[in-house]
């Protein structure tokens, strides 16, 4: 059977050995009323077939081209340098266990202390936690946070938060017992934090150092939930004082693969460290004063204080935290300073070309934003069809989140939308109106 | 030479170094962003070339412990091998390239892969629904509370209290509390179960829920549970299975039939998808019929061979991550599922259970065992008394890394003083358990000649042990750069080069 290592006699062998006659005497324990005679599943399978299946499945999904995907909604198509597989395939990364026992996991450790100073860097605060679940899991730890450091039950969210993050929000508030509300002119004494995003949901810039200044005349914190590529250019929430950053880290490096496992990131002022949720690692010595890496702070987690944890999160995103600090060490600050212009330049070389087009015009022509922005357009749903046909990935339809927005979608580039794709994407766009 | 200590990526870091070739725009230029939203200071990045870059992650990668390569009797964590046709399955372009926000009509494969994923699910665990959206144990563990609280808070009631064991996982009072539950711990009894007598006096129709890992983290199995579960229902509350521990169950016995309400699986755990280092993992969430209006939405639908998303759940807790569950771990356990089919995961877990057992027999003149009688898929020892208590179990961890066999789960459960807790799972050949058993041999003479000796192991390892307490007490937790140094700044206005082998302390005041 397939992964099993024991063969027939070995088994006998070892039953005597234990001093057991059958393997029912081993499970005596199980009452016999509970004793199943045989799980309700189709026989296993060979390799062979069992490949063939998942490839069937495989091929009923329909794969656009990298180039021809202009929808991101919080998942963006971009280059992968080979050098993130390579990583990634290495089974001394992803078969190996948390990092408990420091002796036998340095790679990691020392990965992850890489991970975290990354993350520090790009967001400008003092501190980063080796990951989170993603971008929305992150967003509610982060207000939880804020709910306890300042002991208020309410967070208020800026328009235009990610919506699933919202819904996330939401559910979290619900089980933890504070209020979330969309109304920026709450924010009062009660108020824990103020939560925006940068860009926001729709790509647009939002004025994030008043949203800050707003949160802390208020006693608040600020969250900035931030898109780690924007970061190469926008003020990172460090420069404008936010408390805490937070963000979806799928771009760096990670395959979209229909929303996941991707990366949630955390980082916040020196003085919030020890709110943090999560696995922190730190710098230590040996005895023969070697420097390694060790799991710290534990004392805020769950194995530790249990009920009393900051977080209940124990699993985290380690091996997508791994394909984003190699992602971001192969750019180097250059490097991703290119991919973000790159990107936000097609993305207003797409803006203009796409409000040339007849029934078409920028949903915000006076916002500015980076390599993503709303578009209202004629005819749209009939048009985002012409292009699935073309074989285009066509703008977000932002009507199920945003009723006034029904006839508008988002649209994004990266540096894989080349301008022949730009141009493509034109063209089917005129012929589907 | 394998273990020399490998500067830190920012350490290697040349300034000057170009970055990588990248694609030009390649159209005019019209982007004015303003100026009081631009960043003022680059961030400082390392810069590597790609040599050094791959050669920096090899060598980091020689410093750990893997699953490939080493034998982990790490209980209640299932490191079991990882299939590679997975890893196959997981990278195939028609899953890996699919952005969530396509037409479900052009992800058809991916739902009937989850849908299939959920109805075999249902038949392991015996439940109605699952939902595959949470990314982790504790997520899911979360998330069915969340339901359990939305349950009750639709017929009015109120119950504000979660029953948990003393032996029971962190995760499960920290889950609890983050729902907003009070934690009410239920005691174990001699034997190392449940006290059935104590649980009855925590009960009351102020319990939302009592929350079990059945084995239990002792690897004993609960032989009251149906008592159990008929007292959990007879006060109206719900049963929650932690399926920490499901892989001793396969095609034995399903939480379903126990009477539990709700279960969450792991499958980083029992459906063998890779740890990761910690994660990704995935942690679905099965439920009787009762809880299913209140699963996440979307749940995935079937429809005369069409497959669909349902949103429209009104009684839904609303969403605990976002788009679909890490569906990239979805495909390598559907996989495995498909390899192993209903004999082959039968087969699993009692070899799970015969490997365990089998250790246990063989360790039983090494260490105390505190419970008596046949285990499950773990056992629970305790180092206390290894050479007359001047050895720790800390030690015999140490001990056995040492000699190339990671750890065991230490000093968990609590109950248990100088616990080693042991799961050798099913993938491990009697020639690696029997080597394991040789080193702890080897481990516990050495205790008794040269307890100094042990306590000064591992020394053949990339580092010896770390001072945790002073680690814990100035934490660094980042590289930078210090600022007393020569070094010119680099052009880009970052702060200047410091001695490249020393990080600056980043001391953290305490909160």
């Amino acid at each position: 059977m397939p992964y099993l290592v024991h063969s027939e006699a070995e088994r006998q062998e070892m039953l005597a050995a234990v001093g057991a006659n059958s393997m029912a005497e081993l499970l005596a324990d199980v009452p016999t009323e509970l004793r199943l005679s045989e799980l309700e599943l189709p026989a296993g399978l060979s390799e062979l077939d069992t490949m063939a299946e998942i490839r069937r499945l495989a091929a009923k999904n329909q794969v656009f081209s990298d180039r021809l995907c202009f929808r991101g909604g919080g998942v963006y198509q971009r280059f992968i340098p080979a050098a993130v597989a390579a990583v990634l395939a290495k089974p001394e990364f992803y078969t190996a266990y948390t990092p408990y026992q420091p002796e036998a996991s340095q790679g990691t450790l020392q990965a992850t202390f890489e991970f975290q100073t990354l993350i520090a860097e790009l967001t400008g605060l003092a501190v980063a936690n080796a990951s989170l679940y993603d971008g929305a899991t992150a967003v509610a730890e982060a207000a939880v946070m804020a709910v306890v450091q300042t002991g208020r039950h309410e967070v208020v969210v800026a328009p235009f938060l990610h919506p699933e993050y919202l819904e996330v929000l939401r559910c979290n508030a619900r089980g933890r017992g504070f209020r979330v509300v969309q109304d920026l002119n709450a924010v009062g004494d009660a108020t824990a934090a103020v939560i925006f995003q940068q860009p926001d949901f729709l790509g647009l810039l939002v004025e994030a150092p008043d949203l800050t200044k707003l949160a802390h005349q208020h006693g608040a914190l600020a969250i900035a939930c931030v898109d780690p590529i924007s970061l190469a250019l926008l003020a990172p929430p460090g420069e404008y004082g936010a408390d805490i950053a937070v963000g979806e880290g799928q771009q760096l490096g990670l395959a979209a693969s229909l929303g996941g496992p991707h990366l949630g990131f955390i980082a916040c002022r020196q003085q919030l460290t020890r709110r943090l949720p999560g696995r922190l690692v730190g710098q230590a010595q040996d005895g023969s004063g070697r420097r390694g890496f060790v799991l710290t702070l534990t004392a805020r987690e769950q194995h530790i204080r249990r009920e009393k944890a900051t977080s209940n999160i124990c699993t985290n995103h380690a091996l997508c935290a791994l394909a984003a600090s190699v992602y971001l060490t192969y750019l180097g600050p250059d490097g991703l300073r290119q991919v973000a212009e790159v990107s936000c330049q097609r993305a207003h070389f797409l803006a203009q070309r796409l409000s040339e087009l007849p029934g078409v015009r920028l949903a915000y022509p006076e916002r500015p934003f980076l390599n993503e922005f709303p578009v209202r357009m004629s005819q749209l749903e009939r048009r985002l069809a012409g292009l699935s046909q073309a074989g285009i990935l066509g703008g977000l339809q932002l009507g199920r989140w945003c009723p006034d927005l029904a006839d508008a979608a988002t649209f994004c580039c990266t540096e894989v939308n080349d301008p022949d794709a730009i141009e493509q994407l034109i063209t089917a766009l005129a012929a589907a109106a | 030479m394998k273990h020399a200590p490998e500067p830190l990526s920012f350490e290697k870091s040349r300034a000057g170094l170009a970055p990588p070739r990248l694609p030009k725009a390649g159209v005019p230029s019209s982007a004015a962003l303003p100026d009081h939203l631009r960043r003022q200071r680059a961030p400082e990045l390392p810069r590597l070339s790609e040599p050094e870059l791959l050669r920096h992650y090899s060598r980091l990668a020689s410093l750990n412990f893997s699953i490939s390569e080493h034998f982990y009797p790490l209980g209640s964590c299932t490191m079991k091998y990882n299939p590679v046709a997975n890893e196959e399955a997981a990278r195939l372009p028609g899953f890996a390239q699919l952005h969530p926000y396509q037409e479900e009509a052009s992800i058809q494969g991916a739902l009937e892969l989850m849908w299939r994923l959920e109805q075999a699910l249902c038949a392991i665990v015996g439940v109605d629904r699952v939902t595959l959206q949470p990314a982790a144990g504790a997520h899911g563990e979360w998330t069915a509370l969340r339901m359990i609280q939305a349950f009750f808070e639709s017929l009015g009631e109120s119950r504000p209290e979660v029953i948990v064991p003393d032996s029971a996982h962190g995760t499960n009072p920290a889950s609890a509390a983050m729902c907003g539950f009070k934690v009410v711990q239920v005691r174990s009894g001699a034997d190392g179960r449940v006290d059935v007598a104590d649980l009855h006096s925590k009960l009351s129709t102020r319990t939302a829920a009592l929350m079990l890992t059945n084995p239990n983290t002792l690897g004993l199995f609960e032989k009251e549970i149906l008592a159990m579960a008929a007292a959990v229902h007879a006060v109206g509350a719900k049963l929650y299975y932690d399926g920490a521990n499901l892989n001793a169950l396969m095609g034995i016995c399903r939480p379903g039939d126990m009477g539990f309400d709700a279960v969450h699986l792991n499958l980083h755990k029992t459906f063998t998808t890779p740890h990761g280092g910690g994660g990704p993992g995935a942690g679905p969430v099965g439920v009787k019929a009762d809880l299913a209006p209140f699963l996440p939405r979307p749940t995935v639908e079937a429809e005369g061979g069409c497959y669909r998303f349902d949103f429209d759940r009104p009684q839904s807790i609303g969403r605990v991550r976002s788009f679909y569950g890490n569906f990239g771990m979805l495909v390598r356990a559907y996989a495995y599922i498909l390899a192993m089919g209903s004999d082959g995961l039968a087969q699993a877990s009692e070899d799970a259970v015969l490997a365990a057992n089998y250790v246990r027999k063989r360790v039983e003149h090494l260490l105390h065992l505190p419970y008596a009688g046949f285990c499950m898929h773990e056992f629970v020892a305790s180092a206390g008394r290894v050479a007359d208590g001047r050895v720790r179990a800390l030690d015999i961890a140490k001990g056995l890394l040492e000699r190339g066999i990671h750890a065991p789960t230490v000093y968990f459960p609590l109950i248990v003083p100088e616990a080693l807790m042991i799961e050798p799972t099913e993938t491990e050949s009697k020639a690696t358990l029997d080597a394991f058993v040789e080193a702890l041999v080897e481990i516990v003479e050495l205790a008794n000649s040269d307890p100094a000796a042990l306590r000064a192991e591992p020394r053949s390892l990339p580092i010896g042990r770390l001072d945790e307490v002073a680690a814990a007490r100035q934490p660094v937790l980042r590289w930078s750069r210090t600022l007393d140094s020569g070094e010119k700044a680099p052009a880009d206005g970052s702060s200047p080069q410091g001695d490249p082998r020393q990080p600056a302390a980043v001391p953290v005041p305490t909160a």
